[in-house]
């Protein structure tokens, strides 16, 4: 530090070390920068200062030039400087280049800068930060400077890192990089540095969930390869590559089997996007996104004109990265989701009671939407809706992509949010309910059939709004969404936020668990005892809908019939008149109430199923006609199987008299949050198949009941209690598998079944490099195994970053992140943590054989003696 | 027989169509079996066994048949003292009991007109139907005496539940000895709420189960909504904060209601009336369907237990007898199946009491 001239240092300490990077050429060099502004060129042989530079400038970050004859600093005024280092003088007082490239007005400090060379002449800058402060200090940016060309990246999320893949072989002369890799907090993006333009490279995996708060999911299973491949016809058409650039990372390798059969998750989003997963294997991949916001409306112009940013704009801002949390607006929100697998056809029903029928359609279209609307309130009187509009649906024709596209919109009035759908593609009837009532509509003669108002008579005011109770639940939910989106991004150190945000979760428990109405005076550790009430004000939500062909007026004779389960306990049965296939243009369809059932205990009806003779749930439409399932069996009596929030119970039909009942509120004290008709096949036959009714309860635990004895068999923990987004966005597959949101980015996804298990295993092969690891090279990714039994069996899904795809070099002895944060100086604890996030955490091999994994090893070593040519670094 | 407005009783007996009249000493009346004795000899009936009954004041039927209920019956009657008759064999208990003269005219009828009586099932004299449940404290004889099993029964009232329950600590004795562990407690009455009004809960009381299942280890809102699943027909029993009002016992075999002090009742135990809480209210909580033609009615049950709906009836012939204060007969489960024969009895209209009481018949 003698060599430091005392003028410069004012008799003041240097501050802290901000930077310190290895010469490219030399290790024997270190780049070490100091926060008031010094850096010097540190010779660890021969232990003193090789040389300085007197840089006067808050000093953020430093990065070499390939040939180490030139060095750049990046300060917090938004600038950066390059400097050279010249062999003839030790001290360099002035830089080459100072420039603050958004200046003149006061910028944001840049966080971190890289230098790469390129052998067609103009180098790359790549830089995270410096915006002018005033107008765009609340952007997630990255600038990529060659030459003349610039390129803002805009992300939507706060940058953590990014690094490039180039050519780090010492006897190549350029670094000519590829690719650039920028993590930002929700999502990993990749541009291509070689084609113009650079175009992002899309992501095989890690494609985030979350782009919009997910509202809602739907899963399908067994899809039909035919369907399966329109889907991703339709996909492929929709996002077309632009960069010829293959994915630059190497995520390990997929050891698992294929799996049998293809499984399709959607996810339905706030923005009112449907985005078909492929859920057959570990890792979700995105085939197709559906938007329904085209249709309709809205203030701002809804489309993907803002990737293309107007020419004149300054800076000049590219928005990258799917991740885009904004609605533009909440109306346009998924609610319910359901999809015919044979004939393609699917319903999507929105918070401002939209439900659009969409056929899936290889060609491009232009065409109009069928609009009709159906008052769900009928003769009430003295009802005035003070919630939202109904979405106003544009006039004239609209061009669809191929894709689904819709033919029919229903409106419901009042305009209150979808809160149950189905689909029966056989008879072409589609019914839906909100707060207000329930409908039922053909859609191939596009007309109604039937609309019941289900408001109980006494209370004219209770839904004069949008749920405010309801919805101020979901609001808060949302909000603790956020919170723990932000909570997560922000460390787990951070106790204060977490903390908050488990506040609002207990809030929210709170909210969920108490039924009855709720005294402003007690205090919150107080709970009332008191029986459910008939008019409660949220009694006429309708919470399922069933179509069915069973026998409900007679024994004799088996028919359509719709049924639907309302909060406050009633169920309501009624006989359809469908005509035949060939007469459906002639003849309307019919609707008439067949029977009302009241449960005693009034909780809200969660589902309803038939089972048939031999007490197996019904088929799907068209599964029998095209010989994919047993014909239901419809000699001996049919019976109805009600699941309430208390109690599940069987009642014989068509007299509905009680068969058989299990209280599990009575019992156990819990409430039942979701519940499915699961099919379990044997482990040891595959003949023998045995459906059960799946439950999730709101402590998270799943219990199985025989159907239709209602014996309780099992039952598993399987979500936090307090995890109560988890609880809410579980769902269950026909095969006794689910899925449920860990955070809003993540999936879990369990097995209940021992036949059918989807395993994360995986292989990740490392190349040794100077200073070995002492870790096994190999990683072996098996899932975390919860239960003795073996048979409940937690597993990361793709997002979670299983280490088969997931993943890149955990132990990369030349690390691919820089230890400075570079953003955001005052959450210094989170980018290790966030990153710890994403990289492979829990890599313990308990399954794998030690025969196996002595195998890997051997494979590795083989590897290992094969240099790579590019290395990400 | 005399007449002696002071010293003699008039007595009147009836056996089947047979009157007759006679006195007794009013104030040295004798023992029972002299009087039955007696009665076997006015009636001419020295061989058969009889049952013996007199209307006291009130009107009501009630039995002679040991020296208290004897002595009862002389020092009350004023004037006239009547009896009833009947062949044991053929005794209809059901005609015993509070207001037997005045209201329940089917049971005299009954006893009156055997052709009549013959039709019907016995079994009409203790059909739940006729009994209306109340909150009640039960099981008294079972739990030890620091707890407190409450049935809460709302049938009927429009009066709410009204109480809140919260978290709280209580203290237990364990092997390793006092320890503190999490409890469940009565936090509030709502004044005018069924739970204040029967006076069967207090504020601190401890939740210990709810409709026999225990709340230990479950959260407040997993007892909430146990208690709201159950409160059509919530049974909770309850460690009281104040243990000075408990039922005080003399032995482990009072009664299931604390009132009756027999146990002689075979087949009953206090067990049955255990396995009668947990699914018993089920009539309370069948669903209500609505058929196309629009008639709401009850949804059966598809296979009704024949065992339960036997100690059904059971409990609540208990229930009958005990209510009345008349205490049971060893032979009462016979009841169920014993049709009277051949003997008639008379009854006299109240209305006519003066001019019996007027016109004196002397044997």
């Amino acid at each position: 530090m003698q060599s430091v001239p005392d003028d410069y240092r004012c008799g003041k300490a240097l501050g802290p070390v901000e930077s310190l990077q290895e010469h490219p050429q030399d290790s024997s060099k270190i780049l070490i920068g100091y926060s008031r502004g010094l850096v010097i060129v540190w010779d660890q042989s021969t232990r003193n200062v090789h040389h300085l530079f007197l840089g006067n400038q808050q000093l953020e970050s430093l990065g070499w030039e390939r040939s180490g004859r030139t060095v750049v600093s990046s300060h917090s005024d938004g600038g950066y400087m390059v400097w050279s280092i010249n062999s003839s003088c030790r001290k360099t007082l002035e830089p080459l280049m100072s420039t603050i490239p958004y200046g003149p007005f006061p910028c944001k400090a840049i966080n971190k800068i890289l230098w790469r060379t390129c052998d067609s002449g103009n180098h790359f800058i790549i830089f995270s930060g410096g915006m002018p402060r005033a107008s765009y200090g609340d952007r997630h940016c990255v600038s990529i400077l060659q030459g003349q060309s610039l390129v803002t990246l805009d992300f939507t999320s706060r940058v953590i890192d990014f690094f490039t893949v180039h050519h780090t072989e010492p006897e190549e002369e350029f670094d000519n990089p590829s690719a650039l890799v920028v993590l930002v907090e929700e999502e990993l993006v990749v541009l291509d540095l070689q084609t113009p333009g650079w175009p992002t490279v899309p992501a095989p995996y890690l494609a985030p969930l979350h782009s919009s708060a997910i509202t809602c999911s739907y899963h399908i299973s067994n899809v039909p390869l035919k369907l399966w491949e329109r889907i991703i016809s339709a996909g492929e058409q929709q996002s077309p590559r632009h960069s010829s650039v293959n994915w630059p990372i190497s995520g390990g390798k997929n050891l698992a089997q294929e799996p049998t059969q293809r499984g399709l998750l959607l996810t339905g989003h706030e923005d009112g996007t449907v985005r078909f997963w492929d859920a057959s294997g570990v890792s979700l991949r995105p085939l197709y996104k559906l938007g329904t916001a085209n249709i309709f409306q809205t203030d701002c112009e809804h489309s993907d004109c803002l990737n293309q940013a107007s020419e004149e704009e300054w800076p000049p801002f590219r928005k990258v990265g799917c991740f885009d949390p904004y609605s533009d607006d909440p109306r346009l929100g998924i609610q319910k989701i359901a999809l015919c697998k044979y004939t393609a056809r699917m319903v999507v029903a929105g918070t401002a009671g939209q439900v659009l029928v969409m056929d899936l359609s290889d060609e491009k279209s232009n065409h109009m939407i069928s609009v009709a609307m159906v008052d769900l309130l009928q003769d009430r009187e003295g009802f005035t809706w003070k919630g939202h509009d109904r979405l106003t649906p544009k006039n004239g024709s609209i061009t669809f992509r191929p894709g689904f596209q819709p033919s029919v919109l229903v409106q419901c009035m009042p305009p209150a949010a979808v809160t149950a759908v189905t689909l029966h593609s056989e008879w072409n009837l589609v019914a839906f309910g909100t707060s207000h009532g329930f409908g039922l509509f053909d859609y191939y003669r596009r007309n109604p059939v039937l609309a019941r108002c289900t408001l109980h008579p006494n209370d004219s005011l209770a839904m004069e709004g949008p749920l405010s109770r309801v919805k101020s639940l979901k609001k808060s939910l949302r909000q603790s969404f956020r919170r723990i989106r932000k909570s997560r991004v922000s460390g787990k150190k951070r106790v204060g936020a977490n903390s908050s945000s488990s506040k609002v979760q207990e809030a929210n428990a709170q909210l969920a668990e108490q039924a009855g109405p709720t005294d402003v005076e007690m205090t919150p550790v107080q709970r009332r005892i008191e029986p459910r009430s008939a008019d409660d004000s949220l009694s006429g939500v309708v919470r399922c809908l069933y179509f069915a062909d069973t026998f409900l007026r007679d024994a004799a004779h088996h028919g359509p019939t719709m049924w639907a389960g309302t909060n406050s306990g009633s169920v309501f049965a009624y006989a359809l008149e469908v005509p035949s296939q060939e007469k459906f243009s002639e003849r309307s369809v019919e609707a008439v109430l067949g029977k009302e059932i009241q449960l005693m205990h009034r909780a809200p009806v969660v589902s309803i199923a038939v089972l048939d003779g031999r007490g197996n749930p019904l088929p799907e439409p068209y599964e029998v006609s095209r010989d994919l399932a047993k014909a239901p069996d419809v000699q001996g009596s049919h019976s109805v199987l009600i699941a309430s929030e208390e109690q599940f119970k069987v009642f014989t039909l068509p007299k509905v008299s009680a068969k058989t009942k299990f209280k599990l509120t009575a019992h156990e004290g819990c409430r039942v949050r979701k519940v499915a008709l699961v099919s379990f096949t044997s482990l040891a036959c595959e003949d023998y198949t045995e459906n059960c009714l799946a439950c999730l309860t709101n402590l998270g635990d799943i219990h199985i009941f025989t159907v239709p004895g209602l014996r309780p068999q099992v039952h598993y923990n399987c979500i936090r209690k307090e995890d109560i987004s988890g609880i809410a966005s579980c769902v269950f597959t026909k095969h006794g598998q689910g899925f449920y949101l860990i955070s809003p980015s993540e999936f879990e996804r369990f097995s209940l079944s021992a036949r059918n298990i989807t395993e994360p295993l995986c292989s990740l092969e490392l190349v040794r490099l100077r200073g070995t690891t002492s870790r096994s090279p190999n990683f072996t990714g098996t899932p975390k195994l919860t239960q003795a039994n073996g048979t409940h069996m937690l597993q990361g899904s793709e997002a979670n970053g299983s280490p088969g795809d997931g993943t890149w070099t955990p132990e990369e002895p030349q690390a691919a992140f820089s230890p400075a944060p570079t953003d955001s100086p005052s959450s210094p604890d989170s980018p290790l943590d966030t990153t710890g996030d994403i990289t492979v955490e829990e890599v313990k091999d308990f399954l794998a054989s030690s025969e196996e994994a002595e195998r890997n090893l051997r494979n590795v070593s083989e590897e290992e003696a094969r240099s790579r040519g590019i290395l990400i670094k | 027989t005399t007449r002696s407005p002071c010293g003699t009783l008039e007595t009147k007996g009836m056996f089947g169509a047979e009157f007759r009249r006679f006195s007794l000493e009013r104030t040295k009346p004798g023992k029972f079996e002299e009087f039955y004795g007696l009665l076997q000899h006015v009636h001419k009936i020295p061989n058969v066994e009889v049952l013996v009954g007199y209307i006291d004041i009130h009107g009501d039927l009630l039995p002679i048949n040991n020296d208290d209920n004897y002595h009862k019956a002389v020092s009350t009657a004023n004037p006239l003292l009547r009896i009833f008759i009947q062949r044991k064999e053929d005794a209809d208990y059901s005609a015993f009991g509070t207001d037997t003269m005045t209201r329940k005219k089917n049971v005299l009828s009954n006893v009156l007109r055997p052709d009549n009586h013959k039709k019907k099932p016995h079994i009409v004299i203790s059909m739940p139907r006729d009994f209306r449940p109340v909150s009640s404290i039960i099981d008294v004889d079972i739990l030890p005496e620091t707890h407190r099993r409450v049935r809460l029964y709302k049938y009927g009232t429009d009066k709410p539940l009204g109480f809140y329950i919260r978290d709280g600590s209580s203290v237990r004795v364990t092997p390793h000895g006092l320890e503190k562990v999490p409890g469940i407690f009565i936090s509030r009455l709502v004044p005018g709420g069924l739970a204040q009004s029967t006076g069967l809960l207090a504020v601190n009381d401890e939740v210990l189960e709810v409709n026999g299942i225990e709340v230990s280890g479950k959260s407040l809102d997993q007892v909430t909504d146990m208690m709201i699943a159950n409160s059509r027909n919530l049974i909770i029993t309850v460690r009281p904060a104040n243990q000075r009002n408990n039922v005080v016992r003399n032995s482990r075999t009072s009664g299931s209601s604390g009132q009756s002090t027999d146990t002689s009742l075979p087949g009953y135990t206090p067990h049955t009336v255990q396995n009668f809480h947990p699914e018993e209210d089920d009539s309370d909580e069948d669903d209500i369907i609505i058929e196309d033609n629009g008639e709401p009615q009850q949804i059966p049950k598809a296979v009704p237990t024949s065992e339960s709906l036997e100690s059904l009836t059971q409990i609540e012939l208990l229930h009958d007898s005990t209510q009345n204060g008349f205490i049971p007969f060893s032979e009462v489960n016979l009841c169920h199946s014993a049709g009277n024969v051949s003997m008639e009895y008379e009854i006299h209209d109240p209305d006519k009491k003066s001019l019996e009481d007027g016109a004196i018949i002397t044997l």
